[in-house]
């Protein structure tokens, strides 16, 4: 069987992420030292320690603090509390403290929104900042306090399921579904697939049987199955949620495509930020390979053999696109690659490769062991089943729901007990923009596809706060390969910028629209696509937040026209009136 | 195998396995790009190629050409969404064609110039980059690159030597160079290497050559880009 | 003659070349004058601009008083046009971009070569330096954009012509060019 040798150049990432945690950074010697081993160059090495927000070329501190900075940790309060923390250690936002004992940062939305306000320390999630909380960890940060000796409770990550349905309120026994699978033949499986209707879950919508249909039939000597929990979408904790409670599930899921696909080796590629469940995940890996429902002949079946490995991202969105996934199992940068071809006919190191998210392999399991009517028996004709939501922002029970396709979304607001409702943001940043006109849509491919992120607004917050947190973090998260999407994702949070702090006209958001259009239509992949929808969205049925906040002049500047006098002011130390510049636009 | 497709109405041949690009450019019609070379492999990035192909939008080097294929390339929306491309293109580098050795045989210039592009009018970056001038035979000037990576390509590919990478991510993407001090003087790049040869900007360029041909009497100065092609393929004509 | 078109123009942050090449429309600017007249410009020496049907503008933005002789421009004419490089992007000028405010005065007024009594220049008669450079299309709307360094003679002409004679504005290949 292959496994990854040690120097196997696609290993670059996992030896870079283990050298982090080591090291807090990767030392210039240990470059050399890779580049030579790996026989890959320098910078290429430094070219993705570069694009990895989770690695770093100079040391970070003792304890390294990621804030999540998505918008519903923000309206929970989380940047008041990093500013307590920081000014508590003397610390800025962004640096470390010059004895190197802490680093504070902000960092995308790290998938515990259920449990916000949310930080990492050493990659290890912390849930429900408060004032205390924080003061609790500048004492212990102060005190020099391993790790390993923070009061448990501190990261404690719960498991708040608030609606089961089918899939949660079934039983699983890890095995069954592989054995019924050998004894009635993939095809049988296949067709039971597709006759459930199986569509992904990360919100795209392809046809689970089709999808390894495709794969089967690619000639090739190897085949690969690839979990993608990455799940990276502000707002979605969902994945986490099934990673914690029901791995056996999707590793059974995974175990299954490989029987039908003929793959011998499989990935389950786990975000950074949930590092955590790591040895958890291995701890369950482990007892099913004891159990004989991994390695070699499984179930006692010749030839059947087959793994799971566990990759772990390093804090970049971009690998969630399934060819950028693919790029970073490599051990590359995350670039998303030109499709076609599809990773089903060329995939991991140019292998056919089947990736599926973490609920997709799941349901898969649970759809071979209750059989398609089970499956069928919630949902709609094009969305059989059911789907689970991360429920997040302004309701009194956030958490995982489990929801019925075709459900309105007005009966999941009354669900989650949300109240005076201004807005929802359905399947994350990306996603689309809901206004309560349309509160009578439905869950459902054929409606509102969502890969589970759903974040409720009520009409005291700012709208456009989340629009700005949004387009931010497409600037943070943007590859950088495309111009629309690298340049355009710069400029829009630029211009967004200007309207944010009132010195926008309606020209502004002419731009804005025009900008936005281009990248949906010509960046090179999802993120570019996406990457206005909140901008075109809040335009487009919002579009009394933006109105409110323009001039009434035709034109403002681009630019504070007297701060940019400031620093000639300085110089001369002139103030006179002519030392300065009055008003704005003409 | 082959067929034929169209282009703005015009019927084009094809082989199996060509892209629309590769296709368009045996048929001599000008669908305007930067990333693109045909020595190399597609890239995809810069999207000035971009046109719809049965309505769909689509980067005519990436995508294969198939039989009965409407491609509609030189429409007013395809070109206006070029402009805007080469428009956020020029201002997030800097990008100062006065003070440029290439200007006049500049790939940017030119599909600028075949687009009706005058003015970049979006806010610009001005970002803080440097110039490489340790090399005794080539100089880098990072204000100009356009993250084409065709010298990325062409050092891997077809040198042997990967001196070029790219480094950073999103509006912070930036082309490096692999040697011990990150400088194009101590790397293996040859003035030789293809690499030197493919820049569509003035990103990388000879030094002690200056002005030989007088601005106004330069590859684009006279003729279009769609009549007289790549300059790259013209120094390709000139050095060999 | 009220219905020649008056147009006013200015140098900001420029060389005064694209004023050279207005010049350079040679006899052709003969029949020009018999349509225009000519408002603030450094050609006729008025100092204080007037309502004006256009306004050409050759330069970028680099201090306090170029913001405030834009502005007026603006407020005057109800046509704008940027003409040549430093007016569309910030051009050479816009060079010192790459470095801080604090850094260019200092090399040029204290650590420079060959400078006698070094000092940083400072008086209310002298407009303040802007921390950077801008196009004029940062500070206001502008209608239409000649780039070139200059515009050749003919693209101003041309513009000018067809502006007069209420044509779409068409540039031969030849007449766009950035350099």
């Amino acid at each position: 069987m292959h496994t990854v040798q040690e120097n196997d150049p696609s290993n670059l990432l996992q030896r870079l992420i283990g050298l982090q945690q080591a090291f807090r950074h990767i030392p210039s010697d240990a470059i050399d030292h890779l580049a030579e081993s790996l026989g890959l160059s320098r910078a290429f090495i430094l070219g993705v320690i570069q694009f990895y927000s989770f690695l770093h070329s100079s040391p970070r501190g003792e304890y390294d603090i990621l804030f999540s900075d998505n918008i519903t940790d923000q309206m929970q309060g989380s940047r008041l509390l990093a500013q307590r923390l920081a000014s508590k250690l003397g610390v800025d936002i962004g640096r470390t403290r010059d004895d190197q004992r802490v680093t504070l940062d902000y960092t995308s939305c790290t998938g515990m929104g259920d449990q916000g306000p949310a930080a990492l320390v050493n990659g290890h999630p912390i849930t429900r900042l408060t004032m205390e909380r924080v003061d609790q960890l500048a004492a212990l940060i102060e005190q020099a306090v391993p790790l390993d000796n923070w009061p448990a409770e501190l990261f404690q990550v719960s498991a708040g399921v608030e609606r089961r349905d089918i899939v949660l309120n079934s039983d699983y026994k890890p095995g069954t579904a592989i054995l019924r699978c050998l004894e009635e033949g993939a095809e049988e499986l296949l067709r039971r697939l597709e006759q459930a209707g199986l569509r992904g879950c990360g919100g795209a919508g392809f046809s689970t049987a089709k999808k390894w249909r495709f794969c089967a039939s690619t000639e090739s000597a190897e085949r690969y199955v690839v979990c993608n929990a990455d799940e990276g979408e502000p707002g979605t904790f969902k994945d986490r949620y099934l990673l914690q409670a029901h791995a056996d599930r999707l590793f059974e899921g995974m175990t299954l495509c490989a029987a039908v696909i003929g793959a011998r080796r499989g990935f389950l590629y786990l975000r950074g930020e949930y590092r955590y469940l790591l040895g958890p995940l291995q701890q369950i890996l482990q007892q099913r390979r004891e159990n004989g429902l991994l390695g070699q002949a499984i179930l006692g079946r010749d030839g059947f053999d087959f793994d799971i490995d566990i990759h772990l991202g390093a804090g970049a969105y971009i690998c969630g696109e399934e060819s950028a996934l693919i790029e970073s199992l490599e051990g590359k940068r995350g670039i998303p690659r030109n499709r076609p071809p599809f990773p089903v006919t060329r995939g991991y190191l140019g292998m056919p490769t089947v990736v599926n998210n973490v609920e997709t392999l799941a349901n898969a399991a649970l759809i071979a062991q209750q059989g398609v009517e089970w499956f069928r028996s919630v949902g709609t004709a094009q969305s059989p089943g059911s789907k689970l939501l991360s429920i997040s922002g302004d309701c009194e029970r956030p958490g995982i729901y489990e929801f019925p396709f075709g459900t309105p979304i007005s009966e999941i607001l009354a669900a989650c007990q949300a109240h005076h409702t201004q807005a929802v943001q359905i399947g994350g940043a990306a996603g689309r923009l809901i206004p309560p006109a349309e509160f009578n849509r439905t869950l459902a491919f054929e409606d509102l596809a969502t890969g589970g992120s759903f974040m409720v607004f009520n009409q005291s917050r700012e709208l456009l706060n989340a629009i700005d947190n949004f387009t931010r973090f497409f600037r943070h998260e943007s590859c950088g390969f495309c111009t629309p999407c690298r340049v355009g994702t710069a400029m829009l949070t630029k211009q967004l910028g200007k309207v944010m702090v009132g010195h926008a006209t309606s020209k502004d958001l002419d731009e804005l629209g025009t900008l936005g259009s281009l990248m949906r239509q010509t960046s090179h992949c999802g993120l570019g696509q996406t990457a206005a929808n909140p901008i075109l969205d809040g335009l487009e049925k919002f579009p009394d937040i933006f109105q409110s906040r323009l001039r009434s002049t035709s034109f403002e500047p681009a630019f504070d026209l007297d701060a940019s006098l400031e620093e000639a002011r300085a110089i001369t130390g002139r103030s006179d009136p002519g030392a300065h510049l009055e008003g704005g636009g003409v | 195998m082959s067929g034929s497709f169209s282009i703005d109405g015009v019927t084009v041949p094809f082989e199996t396995g060509q892209s629309i690009m590769d296709a368009a450019l045996a048929a001599k019609i000008y669908i305007p790009h930067l990333c693109h070379n045909p020595e190399f492999q597609p890239h995809g990035s810069c999207r000035l190629c971009c046109v719809t192909a049965n309505g769909r939008t689509v980067a005519a080097c990436t995508t294969l050409a198939t039989d009965g294929l409407e491609v509609a390339n030189e429409t007013h929306e395809i070109t206006t969404r070029r402009r805007l491309l080469l428009k956020l293109l020029f201002v997030e580098g800097n990008h100062v064609c006065p003070a440029c050795e290439k200007s006049g045989a500049c790939q940017l210039q030119a599909v600028a110039y075949h687009c009706g592009m005058l003015a970049p009018e979006f806010v610009h970056f001005y970002p803080k980059r440097a110039v490489d001038a340790s090399h005794p035979e080539t100089i880098i000037d990072f204000n100009r690159c356009i993250l084409c990576e065709l010298c990325v390509r062409a050092s891997r590919d077809h040198d042997g030597k990967s001196v070029f990478n790219i480094s950073g991510r999103g509006i912070d993407a930036h082309l490096t160079i692999d040697s011990p001090s990150g400088r194009l003087g101590d790397s293996r790049f040859s003035a030789s290497d293809k690499a030197a040869r493919v820049c569509p900007v003035g990103a990388i360029l000879p030094k002690h050559r200056g002005y030989e041909i007088p601005i106004g009497r330069r590859l684009y100065d006279q003729e279009s880009i769609s009549q007289v092609g790549d300059v790259a393929s013209h120094r390709e004509q000139e050095d060999g | 003659m009220a219905d020649k078109i008056r147009i006013a123009t200015a140098s900001l942050a420029g060389c005064f070349g694209c004023h050279m090449s207005l010049l350079d429309i040679d006899e052709r600017l003969i029949d020009l004058v018999a349509h225009i007249e000519f408002d603030r410009t450094p050609l006729t020496d008025i100092k204080q601009i007037g309502r004006c049907d256009v306004g050409l503008i050759e330069g970028g933005v680099c201090n306090a008083e170029n913001v405030e002789v834009l502005k007026a421009f603006r407020r005057h004419c109800n046509l704008l046009v940027a003409v040549g490089a430093c007016a569309i992007n910030g051009g050479i000028p816009a060079m010192r971009n790459q470095y801080s405010l604090t850094e260019c005065l200092e090399e040029a007024y204290l650590h420079g070569s060959g400078i006698d009594q070094p000092q940083i220049p400072s008086d209310p008669e002298l407009p303040l330096l802007l921390d950077q450079v801008h196009p004029i299309h940062d500070v206001v709307w502008i209608d239409y954009f000649l780039p070139g360094c200059p515009p050749s003679a003919d693209t101003i002409f041309t513009f000018l012509d067809e502006l007069l004679s209420g044509k779409p504005i068409r540039f031969a290949y030849r007449q766009i060019h950035y350099d």
